[in-house]
């Protein structure tokens, strides 16, 4: 599996900054959360990564080599955050999971979909189905199992419960956290969300108006946030006193 | 949104744990910042901007109309100056006529007098009457436009209100029937070509109510005719591309907001739906208005009506190839011009418009 | 939202090909129509020549210039020719020519307009660039430049209209195709290493092709009239050949003897470009048909809807005190959607109540029915009244909700006219509903922006929406409903599409309001951490109806609809256990068509007995205290076990799939 670094990475549009000097690693087999306000960049690092932003500064690296500056095949995958957009409504979800195998034989393709929409816990059944016969969580499914196919080392999940119902958020996330284990691919999430990053992510960075503020290990950044941008997200989770109540009570 | 942005990107958070943070960074000082400034303000998406990028746009579309009408005749396979004069022209004539025109000239050189020659605003001379190009276009063009200007009021008079009436009746799926007889009629009347309703109405009102004159230019009735010819079909046009835009605009989140506020019908659709659709009408407004030059092509043809459409078709019978590069010019400059003063009218009412993109 | 409402209704038929919605919306009377008259128009072109060629060209000096008489329906022209054959025999000509010229434009403007697709950014943007520039010219003055190149005569015609229509259709393909090439399956399918003109053809051009049909119809029309246009200027079709637009020339001539020699080939005209036309709408249709058609069975799912039983629910109690009451309210669409299918609710004067639910379980339409604002063509059944006054009943007294009701939504960008001055809005408010001035109005709207907290209020109110940041336009916003007197406030998600950072500013805000001017707080939010923040009482909804209504302070420890505490359990915090799989809810919640017998949540719910499946449970008075009522034959107990391990139990992924598969056979 791999490891990603990105050092002093910085992305511009015309005269508008929206990342500059972000120094990052994210360990072969584990999981990074970078979390920030809207604007914040968080996005744009994902989208830079696999070449779908202008790098203009610094370099990223996948398994210490350089990733191209133009998307392309790579180790890298991303999975983005509205499951209404990012399939092809034209496309069955069985196309476009096997788009993303490497080539193969015919019959090799359709087993191997097969087995990816099973590991997503979709009925290889559907596979002819259009995006539109989904809800939202199982299109979010078929695009994990897209991503997958392309066999990445490196996972980027760019937002990807923030459109879902929060029934189904946790289903999605499960799913993620199962298969990066089983698989030990590198995962960079990207959220807004503290609670949902700290089940997660075995570290945590902070992005503030393109820049990293913060980083360090998950429980750290947590009990002890060094940063006045860390504190305020996480005084925007809310507080839900039954979590702590089974103990106190 | 980005221009927050930009106002904090700038600011340095020095956070004690930002790896890297400050790195490479050189603070502006001095009159660069000034520059920079300024240069942004040219450049970015302000008002003086938009001008900027804008005028620039108009005088490169500008060079291409110019340039295109200078090559026209050079495109035309053969010999434009034999093929003007009849195959039976006698050689010396032809060689003569040549020389006149200048086409025995290197091209570039022909290139650099033909601007010179446009900037002191002579466009070389008729082949077929001897007269300057320039003659005809200043006698010939006011006709055009007394056609054009009542024609441009009439659409703008009748295709909005008509459109936003349509939609305010029709919202949400509303009178399906009234909708299904508005998009038949305005649908049959704005695929209508110009100079086949021409025909229609001189047929109608010309020969059988014998109300207006068949054709000429001669007291005011004789403008009925042509200058209806001109508004139906674009009136009818726009007024469909308004009650689109309304039902759009009706739709918006704005638009439930006004309601919220229980405000009289007449402000809900006048003070709020009104401004936010006339912007994108008056966009595609703008085509309809440049096809309109066209249509006077047509309907100073069917009427006879003295002005430089006619002269252009004339022209082109005839081969007179300077008269068609005149106009052509004239009537390619004209668009230009429209669709210029529709985005800058735009932009004036709509300040989001100059943002770089739209 | 309509688009994932319609979404669920999964049946396991192979997706539809584009072949066959055609052939589906070739069916509907405006397809038939359309191919019928086609087809018509291609029999003309095919055989007319054959059966009236002689006819047309009989040249007969005994009938010159005749009118319209048995003989020659539509007269005869100078040479004593049949004007009516004439007609006919056109339609072969003028097609193909225009036909011809059609195709020159399609392919120019596929060309053209798909190349930024494929080229790099810089040629692409080029491409752009030189279309942008000749799309200001109309197209009849580059036929006419074209023309003069080409000379005049059929061919130079039919290249001159041709490549008219290229920069149109460019600009328009290119229009469609940057915005498919913009969305994420495409960003995906270049990060998965496939290629430009791949994506061109698997993605873009199957997502463009009703569109780019409709506008290649559209070209087919224009060019027909252009044809006509041309040859009736004398450039186009030379004698002895003959189109529709010469035969129009050669008629105008003789209006006056013969008016029907002009107008007939100038209907023809007109007819054929109809026929092009209706059969680009048939085809645009095909790709709205696609969720109609999904649409249709679960409308076609009998609506029997126990109309009674939809009403079974104990009658809320008359609230004297109550400043607004919803009693039985049903919000219906046509075709059997039913958002909101039985809800009572009640609002006291000064009070904060949430309402809480997940996407579809009718929450906002229950408040923009409070609101007396949904939306057309929504039924809204039962009683709505507002300071004792039923809205339903009497329209008229919903005017006075502009002074008494403010309303704060979702998205303050979209909320706020991008037109209007900000401080013009707020003012607005006044100059209607209390009858100031406009300077005092005005004046009014500056001192409300200072109270909601904004910054050097008089600058700001001279400003756009545009201008402000998100949380700025919810503060706004919030205080337009100030201008007035509210008695109630309803927050539809205030704070769901602002920045994490902000939202909690403006809930505060809303507390704040709410303090200083005793109004009551209708709080809609699908975030329970949001309504325990902000509320003193919390309904729960799901698929239309309430499920449970307790106050805040029972709400995360005395919950005892199964549904509140999965809900509950599946919001991940701060103190959330790390090794154990989050809580989730198997299933999937019921479409607003689907008839459902029983507890609506039965199928999702561990606990459900076949009592559950088989009878509605009504809201009940609940174990635990005043105040607190559920809808549920087995209410869970109230402070006794803790919530994870309630909802814990099979929730892992495959139980999901299982259930979701279940939902699909």
């Amino acid at each position: 599996m791999s490891s990603l670094e990105l050092r002093g990475v910085g992305v511009r549009y015309g005269r508008f900054t929206a990342v500059e000097g972000v120094d990052l690693v994210v360990p072969d087999g584990s999981v990074t959360g970078l979390v920030g306000g809207s604007g914040s960049g968080k996005s744009t690092v994902g989208k830079a990564v696999v070449g779908l932003a202008p790098l203009t500064a610094g370099r990223i690296l996948v398994d210490g080599a350089d990733q191209p500056r133009r998307p392309g095949r790579t180790a890298v995958q991303l999975v983005f955050q509205n499951p209404y957009a990012s399939l092809d409504p034209r496309l069955s979800i069985g196309a476009a999971v096997a788009e993303a195998l490497p080539k193969a034989r015919r019959a090799e393709r359709a087993a191997e979909v097969a087995r990816l929409l099973g590991l997503v816990g979709i009925d290889p059944a559907r596979a002819v189905q259009l995006p539109e016969a989904l809800s939202g969580g199982q299109r979010q499914r078929v695009a994990l199992a897209r991503a997958l196919a392309a066999r990445p080392g490196v996972l980027i999940a760019d937002e990807v419960t923030s459109a879902l119902d929060v029934s189904v958020q946790g289903a999605v996330l499960n799913l993620l956290r199962r298969l990066q284990r089983d698989l030990g691919f590198a995962l960079l999430f990207i959220s807004h969300d503290l609670a949902v990053v700290r089940y997660l992510c075995d570290q945590i960075a902070v992005l503030e108006s393109g820049r990293l503020v913060e980083c360090g290990p998950t429980a750290e950044v947590m009990a002890r946030p060094a940063h006045e941008t860390t504190r305020t997200l996480l005084s925007c989770i809310p507080a839900l006193p039954a979590r702590t109540a089974p103990e106190a009570t | 949104m980005a221009r927050v942005e930009i106002a904090n990107a700038g600011v340095d958070p020095g956070g004690p744990a930002a790896p890297g943070g400050g790195a490479g960074r050189t603070a502006p000082v001095g009159a660069v910042p000034v520059l920079r400034r300024a240069a942004a303000a040219l450049t970015g998406d302000t008002w003086p901007g938009f001008l900027v990028r804008r005028t620039g746009r108009l005088s490169a579309s500008l060079g291409v109309v110019v340039t295109a009408s200078f090559a026209m005749i050079h495109l035309i396979p053969g010999d434009p100056v034999r093929a003007a004069l009849g195959i039976a022209a006698d050689p010396a004539q032809v060689a003569a006529r040549r020389h006149d025109l200048g086409l025995d000239r290197p091209l570039p050189a022909q290139y650099g007098s033909f601007l010179a020659n446009l900037f002191h605003g002579r466009l070389g001379d008729s082949i077929v009457s001897q007269m300057p190009v320039s003659q005809i276009i200043s006698d010939r063009l006011p006709a055009t436009l007394q056609l054009v200007i009542p024609a441009v009021l009439l659409i703008l008079l009748a295709g909005i209100p008509i459109g936003m009436l349509a939609a305010v009746l029709t919202r949400d799926g509303r009178r399906r029937r009234g909708e299904l007889a508005f998009a038949a009629t305005t649908g049959i009347l704005a695929a209508l070509p110009e100079f086949l309703l021409a025909v229609g109405l001189v047929a109608v009102f010309a020969v059988w109510w014998q109300l207006f004159p068949v054709a000429g230019q001669s007291d005011l009735s004789s403008y009925v005719l042509p200058v209806l010819s001109l508004t139906v079909v674009p009136a009818a046009s726009l007024s469909r591309v308004v009650r689109v835009e309304a039902l759009r605009v009706l739709r918006e989140d704005y638009m439930r907001t006004a309601r919220a506020k229980r405000l009289p019908a007449r402000l809900v659709y006048l003070r709020h739906a009104l401004p936010n659709l006339l912007t994108s009408s008056l966009t595609i407004g703008g085509l309809l208005f440049t096809s309109l030059l066209a249509g006077t092509v047509l309907v100073e043809n069917v009427f006879a009506w003295p002005g430089l459409g006619s002269t252009i078709v004339q022209a082109i019978t005839t081969k007179d190839y300077p008269l068609v590069q005149g106009v052509v010019l004239v009537y390619g400059a004209a668009a230009l011009l429209i669709t210029f003063a529709v985005d800058v009218a735009v932009a004036a009412i709509d300040p989001r418009s100059t943002v770089r993109g739209t | 939202m309509a688009a994932t409402t319609v979404r669920g209704v999964v049946s396991a038929e192979p997706p539809e090909s584009f072949a066959r919605r055609l052939r589906q919306s070739l069916r509907t009377p405006i397809g038939a129509a359309a191919l019928a008259a086609a087809l018509l128009l291609a029999a003309l072109a095919v055989a007319g020549p054959v059966v009236f060629g002689d006819q047309a060209s009989k040249i007969d000096t005994s009938a010159m210039n005749q009118g319209v008489s048995g003989a020659h329906l539509l007269g005869t022209d100078s040479l004593g020719r049949d004007i009516a054959a004439r007609v006919i025999v056109a339609t072969r000509l003028t097609l193909r020519l225009g036909l011809s010229a059609t195709a020159i434009g399609l392919v120019g403007g596929l060309l053209l307009g798909l190349a930024p697709s494929v080229l790099g950014r810089r040629a692409g943007r080029a491409v752009t660039g030189v279309v942008g520039v000749l799309v200001a010219f109309p197209g009849l003055l580059f036929v006419l430049f074209l023309a003069t190149i080409f000379g005049i005569g059929s061919t130079g015609a039919v290249l001159a209209i041709g490549l008219a229509l290229v920069p149109t259709l460019a600009r328009l393909i290119q229009n469609l195709a940057t915005s498919v090439a913009g969305s994420d399956y495409v960003a995906t399918a270049r990060i998965l290493g496939v290629g430009r003109f791949r994506i061109v053809v698997r993605h873009v051009l199957p997502n463009i092709v009703e569109p780019v049909v409709l506008f290649a119809a559209q070209a087919a029309t224009g060019s027909l009239i252009a044809f006509a246009g041309l040859s009736f200027l004398g450039l186009g079709v030379q004698s002895p050949d003959y189109d529709w637009g010469r035969l129009l020339n050669e008629g105008l001539s003789r209006i006056y003897v013969n008016p029907a020699s002009a107008l007939a080939p100038g209907v023809a005209v007109v007819l054929a470009g109809l026929v092009f036309a209706l059969l680009g709408e048939a085809v645009a249709q095909t790709g709205g048909r696609r969720t109609a058609a999904r649409a249709v069975p679960a409308a076609r799912t009998p609506v029997a809807m126990n109309a009674d039983g939809g009403l079974a629910q104990t009658p809320a109690d008359v609230d004297g005190d109550a400043l607004a009451q919803l009693t039985h309210l049903r919000v219906s669409f046509p075709g059997g959607r039913t958002a909101v299918r039985d809800v009572s609710l009640s609002v006291a004067a000064g009070e904060a109540v949430g309402l809480v639910g997940e996407s579809g379980s009718g929450k906002s339409l229950t408040a923009l029915a409070l609101a007396h604002l949904v939306p057309y063509p929504g039924h809204v059944q039962g009683v709505v009244r507002f300071d004792g006054h039923d809205l339903l009943a009497d329209p008229r007294s919903g005017r006075r909700l502009g002074a008494e009701l403010a309303m704060v939504f979702q998205d303050p960008m979209t909320s706020l006219n991008p037109a209007l001055r900000v401080g013009r809005q707020l003012a607005e408010v006044s100059e209607v509903h209390l009858g100031q001035s406009r300077k005092a109005a005005l004046a009014r709207a500056v001192d409300r922006l200072a109270a909601v907290g904004i910054p050097d209020p008089e600058r700001r109110a001279r400003q756009r929406p545009h201008e402000y940041s998100g949380g700025m336009r919810q503060r706004a916003f919030i205080g337009m409903g100030l201008m007035a007197e509210p008695r109630l406030i309803i927050a539809d998600e205030p704070t769901t599409a602002l920045d994490v950072t902000v939202q909690k500013q403006v809930l505060e805000l809303l507390g704040r309001v709410r303090a200083d001017s005793g109004a009551a707080l209708l709080l809609i939010s699908h975030d329970l951490g949001v309504v325990a923040e902000v509320c003193d009482r919390v309904l729960v909804m799901y698929a239309g109806r309430v499920v449970e209504e307790l106050p805040v302070s029972r709400l995360f420890q005395g919950a005892a609809h199964p549904y509140t505490r999965a809900l509950i359990g599946a919001i991940p915090t701060m103190t959330t256990d790390l090794d154990r799989e989050l809580a989730t809810i198997p299933g999937r919640p019921p479409e607003p068509g689907e008839e459902i017998s029983g507890c609506a949540f039965a199928t999702r719910c561990a606990f459900a007995r076949d009592r559950c499946r088989g009878e509605l449970p009504v809201l009940a008075p609940a174990a635990g205290g005043a105040g607190h009522r559920v809808a549920c034959w087995y209410p869970r107990a109230g402070d006794g076990g803790t919530v994870t391990d309630d909802t814990d139990t099979d929730d892992t992924d495959t139980g999901i799939t299982r259930a979701e598969s279940e939902a699909v056979a």
